[in-house]
């Protein structure tokens, strides 16, 4: 099992999700955003950061990355792609995701530590939670206030697409449990087939008790025994 | 003052007096030209007898940023060394680019703190990034992965809407800039105080670990070697921003915003990964960031610390903007930057490199053995001046110095003479403590950090020291800032030591074994013989605490000029300081744990309320004497609390200090919301009353959360180094309880823990 980790001029997160990987035994390797090549990895992370400064949209301009093109066939083709906080806006913006995040509505960056409820248990990265589960992932960013068109939305809720909310403790949905703005309480979601999801929140950030808590460890054995089993949940 | 041409700079000016007739030349240069420039009419004289020769437009620019202030220390550099900079542990002490000391197993710890005061004071946003980018570039120049950045902050009353401009900005702009570069900022402190209205303090602490034979020094050596620029391109900010920094912030100053630089953390983080690339494949001999004062510093001191020469081609700087003359670019502050020497023959390696990341690389000139620094344009020779002259023989001055009246009469006040608070009005007095602006939670402000990127925060901001796991270790670095502004504006020496006890004991607390200091000594006007015996005692008082807990400085800055001509700061010598842990999972936090645990207060509480929160909330005094430095009580107690932590006696364990056991035990209370109940009586050595034992600010206590069954093991642990343990109550409830000789308090924990969270985020938005 390798996860490949793709390195944008300006990720912060890479290292973090290379001890991430190491934590649940997983190989894993940086890939350049200037390689056209991503195989030899089972599953690929586009973690956070600051690509290109973010100085346009966050992940506008990662999105016209060389390996990008690589990235998307490789989700085309069924693989397991994680896009977390910047990743996850690249995500957006090159397509793989449908959507925008806009600024917070509070316009600060905010880190803290965040209650999710996790909604759709069927993908690549979330098959070892309970549906329902609330966990604990911090949030570090500035515009992570997702939108999209109501048909988009409608189509996301009907399709089981809402991956992660922003919650209360007890699951339920609220304005106060929305760090940010987000519709429908939107924290992560998924594509189509499933394979693709996308978050704002840190899950690479609470693998270890010592930093905080183990809540997002999941995510990571999640694709590895997706993987171990050849794709078959 | 404008940029000229140097080419034919002052040559129609009148010349007055006749020359030197040891000195070359004639003088090219008019008296009000350098004084524009910040430099005396005796420092002109002296920089002619030092080169022998009457400098040019260009080396009197050079001269007068090397010789500012904030480039020489001029009015400080004789009185820093009465500061103890060695120890078993020190890598690297004063003189370079960051301090660096050993945390064993061939692993190191650079660090430094600088301030961004007038930047801030001006343009508060770009002044705060830019002060976190300068002191990033510090650490990673020296080959160190930054892992860390603490921010102590001074400003004026949220009551103003300029103050509240500026505390926004500069928050922003601190966040904007770490946030970006990946480093978490884990810790710092805030206070707020009148004297800062005028000039805010941004000190910017940052920290990076690296192994032993990765260390890389500002140093040029080798004649023929070549020397590059590299990173961003040259432009037109900051030129003389060493000047600006250098002089009063009076309302003429603050109009000179272009004297701030801009800062490009996505560069800056560009610039870092690349910079450890080279180091990681040996490419680096000498390596130097472009902070004040630009390629004049980083030319100038790398070939003087390396005992060599240099010679550079301004045709070769690669510029943003064109047009660019001799005077701009050797004294633009573009942010970003680096001069190096590489390894020869590995030129075309570094520029791969450099390209790879989308950063600039240029030869811009090569070390000479003759010791003269050489800058030529178009093939003109435009400055030939000795390398040491410019950056190691500024004058040193010895400023007259006298101890301000009002120190005396603040430090007779007795608090005794204000009528003492009923014990009915305690609680309310606690929550109305809990709320103000020096001791409200800090949530607002390091929320808009990203305090955990790189995985390695272990103690979060909130508490006491913050602690980061070393990368790929199980070490972990125990890190704080600290200083009380208003021990130190009533008694500056005491108030000094104060800042290092408390530095010292809020890394023990954490379990770490205090290492080093790094410091940003912030004072007014150094003319002023008062503002100079402020600070004298500060530096006097930091190396007095320094010897006590055996912490050697290895690195700050002196930032002087922090007014406005009229009223200066209050001396502010921030300490930040450096622990070491063999074993990160045994770090302790701050805050009650969990129900039914035993509390325990370890040290005396004596009736010292001078200078306390508690008479500035309450009554609005600013006076009488601050709590009495005890060495012998510090020592012991961090001793104490480093073998309580090895052994694991500690749940959790929390300072003591500004406003007193009551705001300790809430802050504990409010950690994670579990309340106590707490009886003083036997606390009570002193025979205080039951206000007197809730507000003293007596130091070298803590409050201990221990498991009941480990509590008497942590008493001997506590007779055995020698310092008093108290057993005062138990965890547990959603009220706080205090009591003592039948009097007693209760505060819900839930309800003054939401006026605790918001109080700073209200008076921001003027609430």
């Amino acid at each position: 099992m390798k996860i490949g980790i793709v390195v944008f001029p300006g990720s912060n997160c890479d290292r973090d999700i290379e001890r991430a990987a190491e934590v649940v035994g997983s190989e894993s390797g940086f890939i350049w955003h200037k390689d056209k090549d991503v195989r030899g990895y089972d599953a690929i992370v586009l973690p956070g950061g600051f690509a290109h400064g973010d100085y346009l949209r966050c992940g506008a301009i990662a999105r016209f990355s060389p390996v990008m093109d690589a990235v998307s066939e490789f989700a085309e083709g069924g693989g397991p792609v994680l896009g977390i906080c910047n990743g996850f806006q690249t995500l957006l913006e090159s397509g793989l995701l449908p959507g925008a995040t806009l600024r917070n509505t509070g316009l600060r960056f905010i880190c803290r530590p965040q209650k999710l409820r996790i909604d759709n248990v069927n993908t690549p990265f979330t098959h070892l939670y309970k549906k329902g589960e609330v966990l604990d992932f911090p949030i570090a960013h500035a515009e992570g206030n997702y939108y999209a068109d109501p048909d988009t939305i409608k189509l996301l809720e009907d399709e089981g697409r809402i991956v992660f909310r922003y919650a209360e403790p007890d699951g339920s949905l609220t304005e106060a449990s929305n760090p940010n703005g987000s519709m429908h309480n939107i924290a992560g979601i998924t594509n189509k087939t499933g394979n693709v999801v996308g978050l704002m929140p840190h899950p690479e950030r609470v693998v270890e008790s010592i930093l905080g808590g183990t809540d997002g460890l999941r995510v990571f054995k999640s694709v590895m025994s997706w993987c171990g089993k050849g794709g078959v949940r | 003052m404008a940029a000229k041409d140097v080419k034919d700079m002052g040559l129609d000016k009148k010349m007055n007096g006749p020359a030197n007739a040891a000195i070359k030349g004639e003088r090219t240069v008019a008296p009000e030209d350098w004084r524009a420039m910040g430099l005396t009419d005796e420092e002109y004289d002296m920089i002619c007898h030092r080169i022998g020769k009457h400098p040019n437009f260009l080396e009197v620019a050079m001269f007068s940023v090397m010789w500012s202030e904030h480039c020489s220390y001029k009015n400080s550099r004789k009185v820093l060394k009465l500061l103890p900079t060695k120890g078993e542990c020190v890598l690297q002490g004063p003189g370079e680019n960051a301090g660096i000391v050993d945390v064993g197993d061939g692993l190191a710890v650079a660090f430094k703190m600088e301030s961004h005061n007038h930047p801030s004071a001006v343009e508060p946003y770009q002044g705060a990034a830019t002060g976190s980018g300068g002191i990033i570039r510090d650490i990673f120049t020296m080959g160190a992965r930054p892992i860390a950045i603490l921010d102590p902050l001074f400003f004026g009353p949220t009551d103003d809407a300029r103050n509240r401009h500026i505390i926004d900005g500069v928050v922003a702009g601190i966040a904007g800039y770490g946030n970006a570069v990946g480093i978490p900022t884990v810790g710092g402190m805030s206070w707020f105080g009148k004297c800062y209205s005028v000039n805010p303090l941004v000190n910017v602490m940052c920290v990076g670990y690296l192994k032993h034979d990765e260390i890389r020094r500002g140093k040029a050596t080798g004649a023929g070697n070549k020397v590059m620029l590299i990173g961003s391109t040259t432009g037109r900010d900051g030129i003389h921003g060493a000047t600006f920094a250098s002089a009063d912030l009076t309302e003429e100053a603050q109009e000179r915003k272009s004297a701030v630089q801009v800062g490009d953390p996505f560069r800056e983080k560009l610039l870092l990964e690349a910079c450890l690339e080279l180091v990681a494949k040996d490419l680096v001999l000498g390596i130097q960031d472009l902070g004040a004062a630009g390629l004049t510093c980083a030319t100038s001191e790398m070939a003087s610390r390396g005992g060599s020469g240099m010679r550079v081609e301004l045709d070769l700087v690669p510029k943003r903007e064109t047009g660019m003359n001799p005077y701009e670019i050797m004294l633009s502050e573009s942010q970003e930057r680096m001069l190096m020497v590489p390894v020869p023959g590995k030129e075309g390696e570094v520029t791969d490199i450099l390209r790879k990341w989308d950063l600039d690389a240029a030869v811009i000139g090569e070390v000479t053995d003759c010791g003269t620094l050489t800058i030529t344009m178009h093939g003109d020779v435009l400055a030939e001046v000795p390398a040491d002259q410019l950056a190691e023989s500024a004058p040193a001055y010895d400023r007259e110095y006298v101890k301000p009246a009002y120190i005396d009469e603040l430090g007779s006040f007795d608090p005794d003479t204000l009528p003492a608070p009923k014990d009915g009005e305690l609680a309310g007095i606690i929550e109305k403590m809990a709320a103000s602006a020096n001791l409200c939670s800090k949530h607002w402000i390091y929320s808009q950090y990203d305090h955990q990127v790189g995985s390695g925060t272990v103690i979060k901001p909130g508490g006491d020291a913050a602690v980061v796991r070393i990368p790929g270790t199980n070490k972990g670095i125990a890190l704080t800032t600290d200083v009380n502004p208003r021990y130190c504006y009533l008694y500056p020496r005491e108030g000094a030591k104060l800042a290092v006890a408390e530095a010292a004991r809020k890394v023990a607390l954490t379990g770490a074994k205090p290492l080093a200091v790094t410091n940003c000594q912030n004072h007014g006007n150094p003319m002023k013989p008062e503002v100079y015996w402020s600070f004298r005692e500060s530096v006097l008082g930091l190396a007095e605490g320094c010897e006590v807990f055996g912490t050697p400085v290895t690195g700050g800055n002196v930032s002087f000029y922090n007014e406005d001509g009229e009223t200066a700061i209050y001396p502010t010598p921030t300490i930040g300081m450096v622990g070491s842990l063999d074993d990160v999972e045994k770090a302790v936090p701050s805050g009650f744990k969990r129900s039914g645990s035993s509390i325990v207060l370890i040290g005396e509480t004596k009736d010292e309320l001078g200078g306390s929160e508690y008479l500035s909330i309450m009554h609005g005094i600013e006076a009488g004497r601050p709590p009495r430095f005890d060495a012998a009580a510090e020592k012991a107690l961090i001793s104490f609390l480093t073998e309580a932590a090895d052994e694991g006696f500690m749940l959790s364990a929390h300072d003591c200090a500004e406003g007193g056991l009551a705001i300790a035990l809430l802050e504990d209370a409010l950690g994670n919301g579990i309340g106590a109940e707490v009886d003083l009586s036997d606390a009570n050595t002193h025979g205080l009353a039951f206000w007197k034992m809730l507000f003293s600010e007596s130091t070298a206590r803590a409050i201990i959360e221990v498991e009941p069954v480990k509590a008497a093991a942590l008493q001997a642990l506590a007779r055995k180094n020698g310092v008093k343990a108290f057993y005062i109550g138990r965890t547990g409830g959603d009220k706080l309880t205090v009591r003592m000789a039948g009097k007693s308090l209760e505060l819900d924990v839930k309800k003054v823990g939401g006026s605790y969270e918001k109080a700073l985020e209200s008076a921001l938005a003027g609430r």
